[in-house]
């Protein structure tokens, strides 16, 4: 049985900090707003839906205790639909859609609610604690060290300068900045509004349309005491002893932005859509997930693809568009060399160092670009994929119907 | 005699006396804390004691126990030595547990299991006398607390001054114990007493912290704790940059603290014994204990020395005033001698007090020294260019360049100013000593005194012995050593003595490798994964090419044998001579070195020495850096430049920064297993060359099984 997408929503990303746009909104009134915002466009039964599927990526504190469920009560679904809450790290929102198109295609529902959260401004990242960071025999045996310096490992293995990755995060702005000027993210993005109804965000807040090869050049090296003062650089090298040293090139400027956000996509089958008159746009042709190696971490996106690919029979060529997400430059650098795929067909309308990664919810956002895309330029075949900490990365291939 | 003491008041206060002289950093001996556990019982059992006065009075101490010492070498299972630490946690959770109030006076070295007892007391005071101190060294040795102390100090004090106290292992005095909540009070040794009498009169009970409802670990534990990342997450990274993968003891020690106070006391006991009892089973905890007491032995002076030796040095004449000369000038000074620095002219002898000033300055900032110290230290240094000036002298260090010729000449004009019973030492690092002792006068009293550089710092002393060289004159120079504050090692004449030989194997493996095509990077890093303080190419430019090759030149012209003229590197350190690489100080070598940034890998290197492209994996780079290194020292036994086992292993650890994991280079040996070790070099021969072929002797060794250690065996 196929599982198809109807619709998909997100919420502009905010500045993750306390000046930002959405940081008075609580994680539960961003997930619901995106929830309520299904419904209206869709004229949605919800009592149809049969579970709504929230990633998160730290779920401590306001963010704890099943978000999935709680944030459906909040939007006022039916009482009939449950909830559930799932870390994938980064890639959790795209498991939130695999996971409710599984659902769908095995039959053991009609249609779900998938998405993720993340308000990164309220709950902060790590603060959820966990064995991988803290108990030291975990952090030992695993050999763990922080994703910057797996970053910084990539662009020390593949040589790429500091200049290679401030061009590729120059792109990204200039290609956010070019999405946004003519409209096209417009049909998604569902302005947040705040307990009395005033719209507090409107637009993505973390992009620098104007900044300069010259600014991203001023930046300091992000993760250079984390390397070289905390010890990490001497883990990396543990791993990969024929590294001389650690080039550390990644800064705030050609990183994944800290932002707020979240997103929701509608997953149903073909009786779901003659049920309710909606039209299918897109089928969700194949997902998986892998595991890769845990130091470097952020390697898995490409060998994710390959092997998705090899398992729907496709090629690399028969994808038309890609969407990777921009943890790091030297994560879409190495993704495209490895893919043997060029940056004309990946983020063409820019990544997450432009737009920001409000990490729970990222996953459902890029799936929901790319799927605007295909249409705006009447192609057929994405495929979306990110690397998530701990050396995991996941990938979904859709395809317009 | 017994050691404990128990003795009943009319009051009802039992007064409990432990005498711990046993001089190791775990006092209390199986035997003392067996008549503990029975006192405990009686306590316990005797409805007329109201409460416990303990007077703890512990010996200074700094060697690994025997007990522990010879259980892990002769191998014990995990959960045998679980067994050990179970039942000495039950002594002391019973004490606690009596419900009597229990009060503690701390005297001496309350160190490891003294520390242990302590903390199970509810109430603790401690001597404020310089003599009284505190602290955990089982990490100095490989081990961890097994008493219930990763358990009660965080406790007490708080999660993160707990490990750093715990990690460190350092002892702390009565000021700083009070100030972390270690002790309850500290005072005189009248006032201690005092106090303690007080506080039992005052509590009809005694509860632990952690046995009272609602307790929580003051500051948190677990991962939500506000320090978890700093504490846990850079903490094993810090681990990993400091011992590798090479000791096991830290980490347990960490995963202790970590994994106990999250959970409730009795399971926080359990998880310490069971780390404990895992890392006493690890061969490599043994070594550790016996490379710690082969070294505090060897610091505190283990050969006999005749007292007649043992008189002052007043005053030293120091020839040439360069960085080892300024080295040993500075040195001398501070161990209230006075010095006379020579150098040929009297501005180059200015320069090296200059240097030694800078020094102190520098030691300042990092150790602060009061300035008067340091101008006192500089007041005994007088820089001359006249040789007349050491007159008077009764020792002379000659520490100029390493040439024949100059070595005699400024020999020979020092030896006349001073009277026949003057010691004279050269510094020299490579020139035998029984050739130069050839053109003094009275080579009986001649000797070598081989520093290493920065001599402030390091602290061994290799003590060359020439053919010549009297028992009295050793005497003189293990005295001298003691006085300097120096680890000294005797080895006897010959080229290059013992530690620059195995230093030289260890360098010259690394050019061999490059030569064999392997990446650079990975040749370094293997051999700082294995402990080695920086690795073989890196050493190679301190030393410098140009050095290496002039030592070379000059063995051949001398006609020694092929184990001196080390021709397993000279292809590759001619190489670097015709690309003009000749050092650190020539402006590169194998690195380049930017200024004001940090060193690389000259990036040439990789043309001028093809890589291959099938890598070796970095554990058998490691084997070859260490195995080559033990290699040298068991033929240094074999010819007998080595005549005790114990100075080459702590020679290597603190000369040349063999890992201390090993035990040192011959340890190493008696580690992997004679056998093993001698067949590995074999098959390493045929892989690599003939400088790894074992020798007949040692095959024979091998065979027959002997060990350069013997085995400890519980006293």
């Amino acid at each position: 049985m196929d599982a198809f997408i109807f619709d998909h929503v997100r919420t502009p990303r905010g500045k993750g900090r306390s000046d930002g746009g959405l940081h008075q909104i609580t994680p539960t009134q961003l997930a619901a707003q995106t929830l309520m915002a299904l419904r209206e466009r869709s004229h949605l039964d919800t009592a149809l839906i049969e579970d709504v599927i929230l990633g998160c990526v730290s779920p401590i504190g306001e963010q704890g205790a099943n978000l999935g469920r709680i944030a459906a009560m909040a939007a006022r679904y039916s009482e009939s639909v449950p909830g559930q809450q799932l870390n994938r790290f980064c890639a959790s929102a795209l498991e939130a859609v695999n996971l409710g198109a599984a659902l769908v295609k095995s039959a053991e529902a009609q249609a779900v609610v998938a998405g993720g959260v993340e308000s990164m401004s309220r709950v902060a990242l790590g603060s959820d604690g966990g064995a991988w960071y803290c108990d030291p025999q975990v952090t030992w045996n695993s050999y763990y060290a922080p994703q910057g310096v797996g970053a910084d490992l990539i662009a020390t293995l593949d040589g790429y300068s500091r200049e290679d990755v401030d061009s590729f995060a120059l792109e990204s702005q200039r290609r956010a900045a070019h999405a946004w000027e003519q409209g096209y993210f417009d049909r998604s993005v569902v302005p947040v509004r705040d307990v009395i109804g005033e719209v507090v965000l409107a637009r993505d807040e973390h992009l620098r349309p104007r900044t300069t090869m010259a600014d991203l050049a001023k930046l300091k090296a992000a993760f250079v005491t984390h390397g070289e003062t905390f010890g990490f650089d001497a883990v990396a090298l543990a791993r990969y002893p024929h590294v001389e040293a650690v080039n550390h090139v990644h800064t705030g400027g050609n990183s994944s932005g800290i932002v707020d956000g979240a997103a929701a996509v509608l997953i149903g089958n073909e009786a779901f859509g003659k049920a309710t008159g909606l039209k299918p746009r897109a089928r969700i042709k194949g997902f998986c997930s892998i595991g890769s190696e845990p130091t470097i971490m952020l390697t898995g996106p490409a060998p994710c693809s390959q092997r998705l690919l090899r398992k729907l029979g496709m090629n690399a060529t028969d994808i038309d568009l890609y969407e990777i997400n921009e943890a790091f430059a030297a994560v879409a650098l190495r993704f495209m060399r490895e893919m043997q795929i060029d940056h004309e067909r990946t983020n063409v309308n820019g990544g997450a160092i432009a737009l920001g990664h409000p990490l729970g919810a990222t996953g459902a956002m890029i799936l929901g670009t790319v799927l605007d895309e295909l249409e705006r330029r009447d192609l057929s075949t994405g495929l979306v994929t990110l690397c998530a900490a701990a050396g995991m990365a996941t990938a979904t291939v859709i395809e317009r119907v | 005699m017994s050691s404990i003491e128990l003795n009943v008041d009319s009051n009802g206060l039992a007064v409990l006396a432990i005498q711990a002289s046993e001089q190791t950093l775990q006092p209390l001996t199986r035997a003392v804390r067996a008549e503990l556990a029975a006192a405990i019982q009686r306590i316990g059992n005797d409805a007329d004691i109201k409460g416990v006065l303990i007077q703890l009075t512990a010996a200074a101490a700094t060697q690994p126990p025997d007990e522990l010492l010879s259980l892990a070498e002769r191998g014990i299972s995990a959960v045998a030595a679980r067994d050990i630490a179970r039942e000495w946690q039950r002594t002391l959770r019973q004490l606690e547990t009596l419900g009597k109030p229990v009060a503690a006076v701390l005297n001496g070295s309350v160190l490891g299991g003294a520390l242990d007892l302590a903390l199970a007391c509810h109430w603790r005071v401690m001597h404020n006398d310089a003599g009284t101190v505190l602290g955990f060294p089982e990490i100095q040795m490989g081990l961890l607390p097994w008493g219930g102390g990763t358990q009660r100090l965080p406790r007490l004090i708080g999660v993160k001054a707990a490990l750093a106290l715990l990690s460190k292992g350092k002892p702390i005095n009565a000021a700083e114990a009070s100030r972390l909540g270690i002790v309850n009070g500290v005072g005189t040794a009248d006032e201690t007493i005092d106090h303690a009498r007080a506080w039992l009169a005052t509590h009809a009970e005694g509860v632990q912290p952690w046995d009272r409802k609602g307790f929580r670990v003051p500051g948190g534990a677990g991962p939500l704790a506000e320090f978890a990342n700093e504490t846990f997450m850079i903490g094993a990274a810090q681990l990993r940059k400091q011992v590798n993968e090479n000791q096991p003891a830290p980490l347990a020690l960490m995963s202790c603290v970590y994994e106990g106070t999250i959970a409730g006391f009795d399971a926080g006991l359990a998880i310490e014994s069971n780390y404990f009892g895992k890392l006493m089973s690890e061969p490599v905890t043994g070594v550790l204990m016996r490379a710690t007491r082969n070294i505090a032995r060897a610091k505190a002076g283990r050969r006999p020395v005749d007292p007649k030796a043992s008189a002052p040095v007043k005053k030293i004449g120091v020839l040439g005033a360069g960085m080892m000369g300024a080295g040993i000038a500075h040195i001398a000074a501070a161990a209230q001698m006075r010095v006379v620095l020579l150098d040929v002219t009297q501005s180059a002898a200015d320069a090296g007090k200059a240097r030694i000033a800078n020094s102190l300055a520098q030691q300042g900032r990092n150790v602060p020294i009061a300035p008067e110290q340091a101008a006192a230290v500089l007041d005994r240094i007088q820089p001359t260019d006249g040789y007349e000036r050491l007159d008077g002298c009764d020792l002379i260090v000659e520490a100029v360049f390493e040439d024949r010729q100059l070595k005699s000449q400024v020999l020979q004009r020092a030896e006349a100013r001073v009277s026949d019973a003057a010691l004279v030492a050269s510094n020299t690092s490579t020139l035998p000593i029984s050739g130069l002792a050839q053109t003094v006068r009275r080579p009986a009293n001649f000797i070598g005194l081989h520093f290493f550089s920065p001599v402030e710092k390091m602290p061994l002393l290799e003590i060359i012995r020439g053919r010549d060289t009297s028992q009295a004159t050793l005497d003189r120079a293990l005295a001298l050593a003691a006085m300097l504050g120096k680890t000294p090692i005797v080895v006897n004449d010959a080229p290059g003595f013992f530690t620059t030989r195995v230093f030289s194997a260890f360098i010259d493996e690394g050019a061999c490798m490059l030569a064999e095509g392997i990446e650079p990077a990975l040749i370094e890093n293997a051999a700082k994964q294995a402990g080695m303080p920086v690795g073989p190419l890196a050493q190679f430019d301190e030393v410098s090419q140009e050095l290496s090759w002039r030592i070379i030149r000059q063995a051949l012209a001398d006609g020694l044998d092929a184990r001196f003229t080390r021709q397993a590197a000279a292809g590759v350190i001619q190489k670097m001579m015709e690309l003009n690489r000749r050092g650190r100080r020539a402006g590169g070598g194998f690195y380049e070195y930017p200024q004001g940034a940090k060193k690389f890998l000259w990036p040439a290197l990789r043309e001028h020495f093809a890589t291959q492209a099938r890598q070796p994996g970095v554990a058998e780079l490691q084997s070859r850096l260490l195995t080559i290194q033990a290699l040298e020292a068991a033929r240094c036994v074999e010819e007998g430049v080595i005549e005790d086992v114990q100075d080459a292993d702590v020679g290597s650890i603190l000369g040349i920064g063999f890992p201390r994991w090993t035990g040192g280079v011959l340890s190493y040996i008696d580690f992997i297993g004679a056998q093993r070790f001698v067949e590995r070099c074999s098959q390493f021969a045929l892989r690599f060359g003939p400088r790894y072929q074992p020798s007949a002797w040692l095959r024979a060794r091998a065979a027959a099984g002997e060990s350069f250690h013997p085995r400890v065996q519980a006293s």
